[in-house]
């Protein structure tokens, strides 16, 4: 399985190339290329990792514990097909939108740094060395604060220097965990740690160093009350890269919470300090807190931002309930809510080219002229809600499985206030395009002789409604993504199953 | 206890310059002093990872007669990442921070804040 390691190599390789590219479509052409090619390896590397296996791949022939090692098994090449798939729809998606909102002699220099985000966000999630981590967290978090503050308007700027802030924090935070663990460990590779945890649990180092790295990751993740960077930078950000960092870089933060909370410490030892609490009692708020705000909102783009903080509390509440059906909820739910965010973050994108404005209250009525882009909306928003036959209901019906079995009638209250909620902030939005009467004054933006407003441009709509259709898809053929996440969370649950049976 | 404090006394210089940067970064207005502070807090943790490698009465890790005990290299090796990582950021932030002055005119949070929410 050498080839795995392309998923890493090749943005390496690549981005500083496209760096060098003053051509708009030429930059354009090599980051479509790169994005196909690394889809195709991540499904090619899913279909050999579904059943379970792993590939254990030490970077130049290095054995761990000193050398670096790349451990793939189902619930990483999972998290990577959501990124490589993703990124594809998102460059296809992008090509109109960065010839609107970036600049010809810097198009060069923005599509290297999302290659870059995109090599990153991989190398998190393909990594087994906790420090590699780090680096691989830092280099997509650096790319993405420079992609944010491209956008359009000087909000971006602040929005963008308020996430470096608050994301700087939160790595520091995961890099003195890891120092910390370091400390007791004497190693950085995960498995070398878990492997030998018995040896040094209890330090009380080891627990502080959890605390960090919780915290740490937390603020990546955009976990209330750990949120507040995430509505203005994806409000803020240029349409392409809203779509991008909506449905993959919370994801990612979140996979390699569950990566050091099952793999690197034993699910017994967090166990018995009150974290599962925390986290079932966080994502509950934050269920009902994103909803809310997202209710209030006229911005679209910020309407699905709030929507997104409801969204990341259902996957940490999933990671809190402590059962295989949980975790199954979370992944499904990670790829699930990645499809669908981006395909609405597309329809506002292609809002944004057509009539220069995002605000719902400028929009009243538009949808009876842009028909295929509002159903792409109403499905994208049915699947937020979690309505039979969508991609969201999937997952959302193995979370109300979970929180069943675990009998905790008060967080099954909180989910179903939850999805209440999103019917209204989806009814909003619906209303507002189809049953308001139609203003005339959004064409006040298009300045005149623009044909803009007249059709969607090919490519948006074909990615648009790829991951709409997608959407659909997964709602009716659920059987190998929930197999991908019954084996990847049989798999993190099977140490501790071990650990009571004796 | 006076034996632990001396012992720790490193680890408490530390947090000590790793709070003050923090508390420089969420108390002041200014954008350049928040840079500060975060350069101080990120400072701080590479002080952390060196004092972490040090062995007591343990030479620089190069091999020479007589020499049985060695400090050990491996967090500072990492620290130099992590270095880089600093100035990215450092650099990064300081690049904003010249967009946003000549898009705003001012760099303290407060007026910026004001500014938008007259956009609005």
């Amino acid at each position: 399985m050498q080839w795995s390691i392309l998923l890493v190599v090749l943005p390496l390789c690549l981005a500083p190339i496209t760096a060098l590219v003053r051509h708009r479509l030429l930059a354009f052409l090599l980051t479509q290329t790169l994005t196909l090619g690394l889809f195709i390896l991540s499904v090619c590397l899913l279909v050999s990792l579904i059943d379970g296996s792993q590939v254990h791949y030490e970077l130049g022939g290095w054995a761990p514990p000193w050398g670096i090692a790349y451990e793939l098994d189902t619930l990483n090449s999972l998290v990577a097909l959501i990124i490589c798939g993703i990124a594809f729809f998102t460059t296809l998606f992008g090509v109109k939108t960065v010839e609107d909102e970036i600049p010809e002699h810097l198009s060069g220099l923005f599509y290297a740094a999302f290659q870059l985000c995109i090599l990153g966000l991989l190398g998190m999630a393909l990594t087994g060395d906790i420090f590699n981590l780090f680096v691989f967290l830092e280099i997509s978090s650096l790319s993405s604060y420079a992609l944010i503050a491209m956008g359009k308007d000087r909000k971006a700027l602040i929005s963008s220097f308020n996430y470096l802030v608050l994301g700087t924090i939160g790595a520091t935070f995961f890099l003195i965990g890891v120092g910390l663990l370091y400390a007791a460990s004497g190693s950085l590779n995960m498995e070398d740690i878990a492997i030998r945890f018995h040896e040094f649990d209890d330090k009380q180092l080891v627990s502080t160093a959890l605390v960090f790295i919780v915290i740490g990751m937390s603020l990546k993740a955009a976990i209330f009350p750990l949120h507040s960077w995430l509505p203005n930078a994806y409000t803020q950000a240029p349409s392409m890269i809203s779509v991008f960092l909506a449905a993959t870089a919370t994801k990612v933060a979140i996979y390699v919470l569950i990566r050091c909370l099952f793999d690197v410490y034993p699910v017994e030892y967090w166990m018995a300090i009150v974290l599962p609490k925390i986290l079932v009692g966080v994502g509950c708020i934050a269920i009902i807190y994103g909803s809310l705000r997202a209710v209030n909102q006229d911005n679209l783009k910020r309407l699905l931002a709030y929507s997104s903080v409801a969204q990341v509390g259902y996957m940490i509440l999933g990671i809190g309930l402590l059962n295989e059906t949980g975790m199954q909820a979370t992944l499904l739910h990670l790829f699930n809510h990645g499809v669908m965010k981006a395909a609405l973050f597309m329809v506002a994108g292609i809002f944004i080219t057509r009539t220069n404005t995002i605000l719902l209250s400028e929009l009243n009525g538009l949808g009876r002229d842009m028909k295929w882009t509002m159903l792409a909306m109403v499905i994208g928003g049915l699947s937020l809600i979690g309505v039979p036959g969508t991609a969201g209901f999937v997952s959302k019906w193995y979370l109300l499985r979970a929180i069943i079995e675990t009998e905790q009638w008060w967080v099954l209250a909180a989910t179903l206030l939850g999805s209440v909620l999103s019917v209204v902030y989806v009814w909003k939005m619906v209303e507002s395009l189809y049953f308001q009467p139609k203003d005339k004054p959004h064409v006040h933006h298009v300045s005149s002789g623009q044909t803009a407003i007249g059709s969607t441009p090919l490519l948006m709509g074909v990615a648009c409604w790829s991951l709409t259709l997608a959407t659909l898809y997964f709602g009716f053929e659920t059987h190998w993504l929930t197999e991908a996440a019954s084996v990847a969370s049989a798999s993190l649950y099977s140490d501790f199953a071990a650990g009571i049976a004796k | 206890m006076k034996a632990y404090l001396v012992g720790h006394a490193n680890y408490l210089l530390i947090i000590a310059i790793m709070m003050i940067g923090l508390y420089t970064l969420m108390s002041r207005e200014h954008l350049i002093k928040k840079m500060a502070g975060l350069s101080v807090f990120q400072t701080a943790v590479i002080l952390f990872y060196v004092s972490l490698g040090k062995v007591a009465g343990g030479s620089a890790p190069i091999i020479a007669e007589g020499i049985t005990t060695y400090s050990n290299p491996l967090p500072q090796v990492l620290m130099l990442t992590a270095i880089v990582v600093g100035v990215a950021t450092t650099a990064l932030g300081f690049a904003l921070v010249v967009r946003i002055k000549e898009a705003y005119n001012t760099l303290e949070e407060g007026e910026i804040n004001a500014l938008d929410a007259e956009d609005h």
